[in-house]
């Protein structure tokens, strides 16, 4: 008998414990099962997989940039005029600018530079459009909404491209300010996609079950507004990063973006630019670089919009 | 009645917003570091005249003062003096503009065309390989910067073929046209000049062509996308069943309700020109654009702001137009329920 006290909560704390592990493992197989459906839907397009693989090479070869580049001492300030212009060969797989520079070193480096920088202005301007757009979507027909989309609206008057070009004039011309400018430009087009999700989810029961339950605005908005909102803001993010690297390409290449010597894409074309037909490589390849990275993103960004999408007769 | 209602809120509205963008480029203008006065007289001129200039500029009120100064003169039609061309800007806009129009006529033109017509053929031909092979294309388009395509252009139909010019906006043989609109091909054709017209048209055609290449994809494949959705609806079938010919169905049923959603993304990607700031610049097309970048470059701010200002404005009234016309061609969407609530 009295072994029978530490028997029963040795059991029950054994049962637990196995109860535990159950569930935990049940809500394991639970995501797995998500995560497979969710990776199904994907896979479906054979194009999808292409720019997925596409994105990780990139990325691999941005990241690894200093150890896989035949030349690494080519990224920063360095001339080595004896191997200057020199055509596609075994040594330069893509050739040499005038300076001596290897074209393709400086697109793996050139690629570190343009995936950083699309991934902080998409983090810093992503959250604030988002942020906003809740604030008006939800407080609509109020004074908040009015003030918020108002500005936003003086913002998408003009075509971004043309904004961050005229931001970027008037600061020093570097790679931070063309982030900024480029932020400045596109966080209202956030703003207004969450806004009208936002703005149509507001009536729906399962928010008016949330404030009824006495649940406070910061919870309604980002607990249960939010994540309706995410599958249309994702994949509007994994098509941006194509379009900010494209338009800090453009930046640069009309000389406001990074300076020299920072191996950035758009500038390598330009610099190039003027000295076509004779160094074609040099022109050439950054460019099909940028096309690259931009396409890997569209269609990883289809991709995406098939994953999250409507369900579409199941 | 309904329209006109509309068209005057819209129009209040957009004025409204108007100068809410004058007020953020007015103070993005502003802010920067630096000395306009000084700028504007060079670095040789005595610290007095520049002090002078300072307080005629009304530099030395308060950012509203000066603001109110700005305003003022913008609508007497004076946008202050530019820095590249030491001219009025207000003069400069007119003498520019007018080149900036016509290129995005024609690239209007080009990629409407193109564009459509591409994206009937794909849809119509829906998965198979014409369907693939426009869809390739219009991926190539999407994914390239206008920039690239200007540049392979100049480098194979410049260099390479040496059959289109690549610099300038008429040949250096001839002599421009009397000004009429300003807009070359449309004097030449004016005044009866035929080979001074072709002669321009050579030089629009690459300029054109790559700034068409991006929206022309895009609305090749919204064209597509919206026609295949359609063709699957039920009266299509019906239609079908009816024992309508195919080419009836096609040009008399699908084509307008497809082409709506293309007509709206047609006429923003018209009125941003935004990709010209750079082709005309590599074209050395001498349009507003190319003056807009150049005043960019060299912090020419009055210039900058009424560059933009035009593009604004531009980009307005084309919207409002877009509004109108979708609502014109579909009766299912109402200007009234359009607009916001």
């Amino acid at each position: 008998m009295a072994f029978s006290i530490p028997e029963s909560v040795w059991g029950q704390k054994v049962e637990n414990k196995m109860q535990k592990n159950f569930s935990s493992r049940k809500k394991l197989s639970r995501t797995w099962e998500y995560i497979r459906r969710k990776w199904y839907k994907f896979s479906r397009n054979p194009l999808s997989i292409v720019g997925l693989a596409l994105i990780c090479t990139i990325i691999f070869s941005a990241i690894f940039a200093s150890y896989i580049s035949p030349h690494p001492e080519s990224a920063g300030k360095f001339v080595n005029f004896s191997e200057a212009s020199q055509s596609p060969s075994l040594a330069y797989l893509c050739g040499t600018d005038r300076f001596g520079r290897d074209v393709l070193t400086r697109i793996f480096f050139g690629y570190r530079y343009s995936l950083g920088m699309a991934v902080i202005v998409i983090s810093i301007m992503a959250p604030v459009g988002i942020i906003l757009g809740l604030i008006a979507g939800y407080y609509k027909n109020s004074w908040i909404d009015t003030v918020i989309m108002r500005i936003t609206d003086i913002f998408i008057a003009i075509p971004p491209l043309i904004l961050a070009l005229a931001i970027c004039s008037v600061l020093t011309p570097s790679i931070f300010n063309a982030m900024l400018a480029i932020s400045v430009a596109w966080w209202p087009w956030y703003t207004r996609m969450v806004y009208e999700v936002t703005s149509s989810l507001k009536g729906e029961f399962f928010v008016q079950a949330a404030q009824v339950t006495g649940a406070n605005t910061t919870h309604i908005l980002f607990r249960e507004i939010l994540p309706n909102c995410m599958a249309p803001v994702l994949t509007k993010m994994s098509l941006d990063v194509g379009w900010v690297i494209l338009i800090g390409a453009t930046l640069s290449f009309v000389g406001l973006g990074a300076q020299p010597p920072i191996p950035d894409l758009g500038s390598m074309v330009a610099d190039a630019s003027s000295y076509l037909p004779d160094l074609w490589w040099e022109a050439v390849f950054p460019a099909f670089a940028i096309m690259l990275v931009v396409l890997a993103f569209n269609l990883f960004g289809d991709g995406i919009d098939d994953m999250l999408g409507e369900e579409k007769g199941g | 009645m309904e329209t006109i209602k509309f068209i005057v809120k819209r129009l209040a509205y957009s004025i409204l917003v108007l100068v809410g963008l004058s007020v953020l480029m007015f103070s993005i203008a502003r802010v920067i570091p630096g000395n306009p006065a000084r700028m504007a007289l060079g670095p040789r001129a005595p610290e007095w005249t520049v002090q002078k200039l300072r307080e005629e500029m009304h530099l030395e009120d308060p950012l509203y003062i000066q603001y109110y100064y700005w305003l003022k003169g913008a609508l007497h039609g004076d946008l202050g003096m530019s820095l590249v061309t030491r001219r009025s800007v207000a003069y400069d806009i007119k003498e520019f503009f007018p080149a900036s129009l016509e290129l995005a006529l024609y690239t209007g033109i080009f990629m409407g065309i193109v564009g459509i017509v591409l994206g009937v053929i794909s849809g119509w031909h829906n998965n198979t390989w014409i369907d693939n092979s426009v869809r390739i294309v219009s991926y190539i388009g999407i994914i390239t910067p206008s920039f690239v395509f200007a540049i392979f252009f100049v480098l194979i139909f410049g260099y390479i073929l040496q059959v289109l010019p690549t610099m300038g906006r008429i040949p250096l043989s001839v002599t421009p046209p009397p000004r009429i609109t300003g807009m070359i091909t449309f004097d030449a054709l004016i005044t009866g000049n035929f080979a001074l017209f072709f002669g321009t048209l050579k030089h629009l055609l690459l300029p054109a062509i790559s700034l068409a290449m991006g929206p022309m994809s895009q609305e090749a494949r919204i064209t597509r996308t919206t026609l295949a959705g359609n063709m699957s609806k039920d009266y299509v079938a019906a239609e079908r069943s009816c024992g309508l010919p195919e080419r009836t169905i096609m040009f008399k049923y699908l084509l307008k309700p497809s082409l709506i959603p293309t007509i709206s993304i047609y006429a923003l990607d018209f009125a941003a020109m935004g990709n010209a700031f750079v082709v005309e610049l590599i074209f050395n097309w001498p349009g507003l654009s190319r003056y807009g970048m150049n005043a960019m470059l060299r912090k020419d701010l009055n210039a900058t702001v009424a560059v933009v200002m035009v593009y604004g404005i531009l980009f307005m009234v084309v919207n409002i137009i877009v509004d109108l016309v979708v609502g014109f061609l579909d009766p299912r969407i109402r200007l009234g329920t359009k607009s916001r609530e």
